[in-house]
């Protein structure tokens, strides 16, 4: 067997030139709960691994004129752990919270469900519905990236060589503005998403929905943010016709395959009821707000 | 490559070891330290009978490499007794016979201890969800959630010790 490098550089410079500089395949370590499985199947055949969790700011969050910015690497556990941002952003966080076991959330990231690139993440369509956003460093600096930007189909993003995310940005929110994320799995634990929703709103001092995102997971080769189904929702108090108009608009938007975990069909459907019930949580704590 | 020197502390003692890249700490303890109470049953993350702590969080020890515990502080299944004193989560397990085979034993020890130090009054429902991660195929849960809701009670002091 080839000799396998690791690095576990303390700058981002140095981190970029490992990643940029290398002659083979160079992965980025975070939490690790996607590459080392990859590793050992022989998936991935990398020379270089580079541990970014040395990096300063990478694990941790910090608030940031009102908004906050999670550290790429920062564990699952520490996300749900963070009253300030449970509370702003219970969408993202719930989302993050449905990966895998207690000993999965000891380690899984944010940017490693985002780059892992599966359609089914669960964190990634609440991250978009969030309207939060990638800092990514890389041999030409520093670029700030809508996540919807990074997935480009299963197990692909846009990110160049030598590239990675270092943190994540979420923005203040306006007043009454609040997030919700609903994954369809048949148990209750453990599984992998049949259908994934992440809504956000916000809401006028009448209730009425000014702005909104819908994006589904597990129903494309990438996330999907549906405008359609955001156009549903502005302009109203998420009566009946709203409702049908998000489920037609969540089920025209799907282009998902047939597995063992659903039909076309089934999926299709699933993701208009999905829509339907995460949109009607995020409204509801969106109205709990001043 | 040549191997990584590794310096950290396992169950309360400095260590030091060299390893491949690709080792797992898993394969660090098991192989290279002889603590083989930590079980590999999936080496994928999804049975849990290679559980430890690492500075205070719950994780696969086949999802580590062997290279990252540089620095830090990890408990396996041998670190959790006390001298020749077992750990009240051990002796509800062995009270409740809270095991058949015995292989998925281990992780789900370790997976209670960091329950109980995180949440010390745990409902059965939140020991369930959090104990998801651990698989065993013979016993099943029913006794595995008596014993770890009577440790819960014993560490509260609400109940006699086995």
């Amino acid at each position: 067997m080839p000799s396998l490098n690791y690095a576990a550089p303390t700058t981002v410079n140095e981190a970029v030139a490992l990643l940029a500089g290398a002659s083979g395949l160079a992965k980025v370590l975070s939490g690790g709960t996607d590459l080392l499985v990859q590793l050992r199947s022989g998936r991935v055949k990398p020379e270089l691994i580079v541990d970014t969790k040395h990096l300063p700011g990478i694990m941790g969050i910090r608030e940031d004129n009102g908004g906050f910015i999670i550290g790429a690497a920062t564990p699952g556990a520490v996300i749900e752990a963070h009253e300030g941002l449970s509370h702003a952003y219970p969408g993202v966080v719930e989302a993050m919270d449905l990966i895998g076991s207690t000993q999965i959330q000891g380690r899984a990231s944010l940017a490693g469900n985002l780059c892992n690139a599966s359609p089914a993440a669960d964190s990634v369509p609440a991250m978009i519905a969030a309207g939060v956003t990638a800092i990514v460093v890389g041999p030409n600096g520093k670029r700030e990236v809508p996540v919807e930007q990074v997935p480009t189909g299963p197990g692909r993003t846009s990110l160049g060589k030598g590239e990675f995310i270092v943190e994540f940005r979420l923005p203040k929110l306006p007043g009454r503005a609040s997030d919700a994320y609903l994954r369809f799995i048949p148990r209750t634990e453990m599984d992998i998403a049949v259908v994934g929703c992440g809504v956000s709103v916000t809401l006028d001092a009448a209730g009425v929905c000014t702005a909104a995102r819908v994006c589904l997971g597990a129903v494309a080769p990438t996330p999907l943010l549906v405008a359609g189904a955001a156009a549903a929702l502005v302009g109203s108090r998420l009566d009946a016709a709203a409702l049908a108009k998000l489920d037609a608009a969540a089920q025209d938007a799907c282009r998902p395959i047939t597995d063992k975990r659903g039909t076309i069909e089934y999926r299709t459907r699933v993701a208009g009821v999905l829509a339907r019930r995460t949109a009607a949580i995020a409204f509801e704590r969106a109205a709990k707000r001043v | 490559m040549s191997k990584h020197h590794v310096s950290t502390t396992i169950n309360n003692e400095p260590v030091e070891f060299l390893c491949e890249t690709q080792e797992t700490l898993l394969d660090v303890l098991r192989n290279t330290l002889n603590l083989t109470g930590s079980k590999e049953g999936c080496a994928s993350g999804d049975c849990g009978a290679c559980s430890v702590i690492c500075d205070g969080a719950l994780m696969c020890s086949c999802l580590m490499l062997g290279v990252e515990a540089e620095g830090h502080v990890i408990t396996t299944v041998e670190g959790i007794a006390r001298e020749d004193e077992l750990h009240p989560v051990q002796r509800q397990f062995l009270e409740h016979a809270a095991l058949q085979c015995g292989f998925c034993t281990p992780g789900l020890i370790v997976a209670t201890k960091a329950l109980l130090d995180a949440n010390p009054n745990p409902t059965e429902e939140e020991a369930r969800y959090w104990l998801a991660g651990n698989l065993c195929r013979c016993t099943g849960y029913d006794k595995v959630l008596a014993a770890v809701m009577d440790a819960a009670a014993e560490m509260r002091g609400e109940r006699q010790a086995a």
